[in-house]
């Protein structure tokens, strides 16, 4: 039976857990950071390069080695802004730490901010999530009044301020660049790279964008230190993740998982299994821009790596099942359309793309699919990929290509079944 | 002319950003609540003229998020997300059956102005599907007894208060 891990939701599952600064020292907090102090940044950053923590954003990027990208001596302000935006269907991991245990995030925070000598972070909360903007804000006010945050970062350090900035309903401003743009107060465009944000970034200064869970990470890894990070998952795959499970299983949620856990373990184990006795029919195993995994195709250990070989990826780790009865054709159809609904439209191939690839599915909803329609599915899913300023055309372009091979007989079948 | 305590929250919006116009978003949410939640052209001139930057500017803003109305919602505001796994579980049967009770459609206020609706993309609640937000509020692992109880609830309340 997978237990889950506690490190990142350590706090959180403690029933008498009191999140407020109060509760959260007594618990062990802000000594990450107190130490953090005495550090170099170079060592910060070194010491998350040893980690091997990888971003949890979605692409599982190093991240001391993006860190360590930034820009030196450009006599520009650095800035680190945090990506909570977390729009990625399937996916609620963020929201979790940021309403339950926002003081172990904000120490992450600060930590990452010594780490690229930032003195003012911006925090690039989704504008739906109130809540969480709310917790966020009252445990920044703690932290001023308590002469943590401000002039001098713990009464001694540099001075470090911290903004909670919401957005405004737009899942494109996820993509770091297009954030960029939006908290400068534009519309959220994606940028071309280079200049990557690590040289211009957040009014054309070296930014680092980072994801809410990477920079909680940060306390247990200067507390515990780099091996202890790592031995929670196999080679390259460090650490403890949060995964968010949705769809047909009897028990929804987020969970703290090893990096080595098996994905059909957390289907079954966390999940309860599949309601109402049903079979299972598939999963999309890391947000919807993920590629499909058929049911006997989910034996793969639930990591960056094993999951790529088995040619789809983690992603944002949103993990959500769909049963024997889910009508894949319509499934698909929904995904699509919500690519379609946040594409941009700067780029041809994902704005045009994007509605093509929603036109044709709804033939085949309608009962004028045919093989030739599947064909050119499949194939202006492949147009998108790779082609375009961001990776959204790469997001609705995955599953397109993997639904109509691994389902292409359910296509056919809804076609023989409207004929 | 805004209300002196929107004065006050943009002051301070604005003393937390190197140049003005990065606090338009911020601004202009804080704007919208100050005004039963719509924005007018006349507050969006306004708002220009703070962040520095052209009208223009802002509406190609306004236009571009989701979150910004230009039309006056409802007293209380629903949005119902129909993305992949609220549809998994139930979300599309939600948004229908809200509909019909409120004899509307996605995308309008129902005749007392009670109530306005809206389909949403993923609103990041997804283990615990469907959801629905009213006003800033989550409302989580719904079903159409559960909402039909809560907008019972609103509507008194939506009423006492007109
Ligand atoms: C279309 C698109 C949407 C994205 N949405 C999110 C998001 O909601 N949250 C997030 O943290 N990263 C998102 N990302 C990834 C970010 O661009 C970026 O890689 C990430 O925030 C970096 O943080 P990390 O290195 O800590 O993972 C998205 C990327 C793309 C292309
Ligand atoms: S790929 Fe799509 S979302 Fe990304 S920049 Fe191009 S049009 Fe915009
Ligand atoms: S799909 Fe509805 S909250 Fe994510």
């Amino acid at each position: 039976m997978l237990e889950e891990t506690l490190i990142l939701f350590r706090n959180i599952r403690n029933p008498d857990y009191d999140k407020s600064l109060k509760g959260y020292k007594k618990a062990g907090g802000l000594k990450a950071l107190k130490q953090a102090l005495e550090m170099q940044p170079d060592e910060i950053v070194q010491l998350t390069k040893d980690s091997g923590l990888r971003g949890r954003g979605g692409a599982g990027f190093p991240t001391g080695l993006k860190w360590s990208f930034m820009a030196k001596d450009t006599g520009k302000p650095t800035y680190l802004v945090c990506n909570a935006d977390e729009s990625e269907p399937g996916t609620c991991k963020d929201r979790e730490l940021m309403l339950h245990d926002p003081h172990q995030f904000l120490e992450g925070m600060m930590i990452s901010c010594l780490a690229i000598g930032c003195r003012h972070g911006y925090i690039y909360v989704r504008g739906e999530y109130w809540p969480s903007i709310k917790s966020l804000n009252a445990a920044l006010q703690e932290l001023y009044d308590d002469g943590i945050l401000g002039k001098k970062l713990l009464g001694k350090g540099p001075k470090l301020d911290l903004t909670v900035h919401p957005g405004a309903g737009a899942y494109i401003c996820g993509e770091e660049t297009a954030l960029l743009d939006s908290i400068e107060g534009k519309r959220g465009h994606p940028r071309v790279k280079p200049p990557f944000p690590a040289v211009s970034g957040f009014n054309a200064c070296p930014t680092t964008v980072n994801n809410v869970e990477t920079l909680t990470c940060l306390p247990f890894i200067v507390n515990e230190g780099a091996e202890a990070f790592k031995a929670f998952g196999p080679e390259n795959n460090a650490g403890p993740h949060l995964i968010s499970l949705s769809g047909h299983v009897n028990k929804p949620g987020v969970y703290e998982v090893r990096l080595d856990a098996n994905l059909k373990d957390i289907i079954y184990d966390f999940g309860g299994g599949i309601p109402n006795g049903k079979q299972l029919k598939g999963v999309i195993p890391g947000g919807a821009s993920s590629s499909v995994l058929t049911a006997d195709e989910i034996d793969v250990t639930y990591s960056f790596d094993a999951l790529a070989q088995a040619g789809t990826m983690m992603g944002s780790a949103a993990i959500m099942v769909f049963d024997e009865d889910t009508d894949v054709v319509k499934l698909l159809h929904r995904i699509v359309r919500f690519f379609s609904h946040e594409s941009c439209g700067q780029c041809t191939p994902c704005r045009e793309g994007t509605h093509w690839a929603r036109m044709i599915i709804r033939d085949f909803l309608n009962g004028n699919g045919n093989e030739h329609k599947l064909k050119r599915l499949h194939r202006v899913g492949g147009n998108m990929m790779g082609t375009t300023v961001c990776a959204l055309g790469d997001a609705c372009g995955m599953p397109i290509q993997s639904f109509t091979t691994k389902f292409a007989d359910e296509f056919r079948d809804v076609q023989a079944l409207a004929a | 002319m805004l209300a002196l305590d929107t004065q006050k929250e943009i002051a301070q919006l604005l003393s937390r950003y190197p140049i003005k116009r990065n606090a338009l978003l911020p601004i202009l949410h804080v704007v919208q609540k100050g005004n039963e939640g719509y924005l007018t052209p006349e507050l969006l001139e306004e708002v220009a003229g703070i962040c520095e930057v052209s009208q223009t500017h802002v509406e190609g803003v306004i236009s571009f998020y989701t979150m910004y109305k230009l039309e006056k919602p409802g007293k209380f505001h629903l949005q119902v997300c129909t993305c992949v796994p609220c549809c998994l579980v139930g979300g599309e049967e939600l948004l229908e059956h809200v509909e019909q009770q409120l004899d509307t459609h996605a995308g309008h206020t129902a005749d007392d102005g009670v109530f306005s609706v809206e389909e949403v993309e993923c609103l990041g609640a997804c283990s615990y599907a469907p959801a629905v937000i009213i006003n800033e509020d989550y409302h989580e692992q719904m079903n159409p007894e559960k909402l039909d109880r809560l907008m019972d609830e609103l509507r008194t309340q939506g009423q006492a208060h007109a």
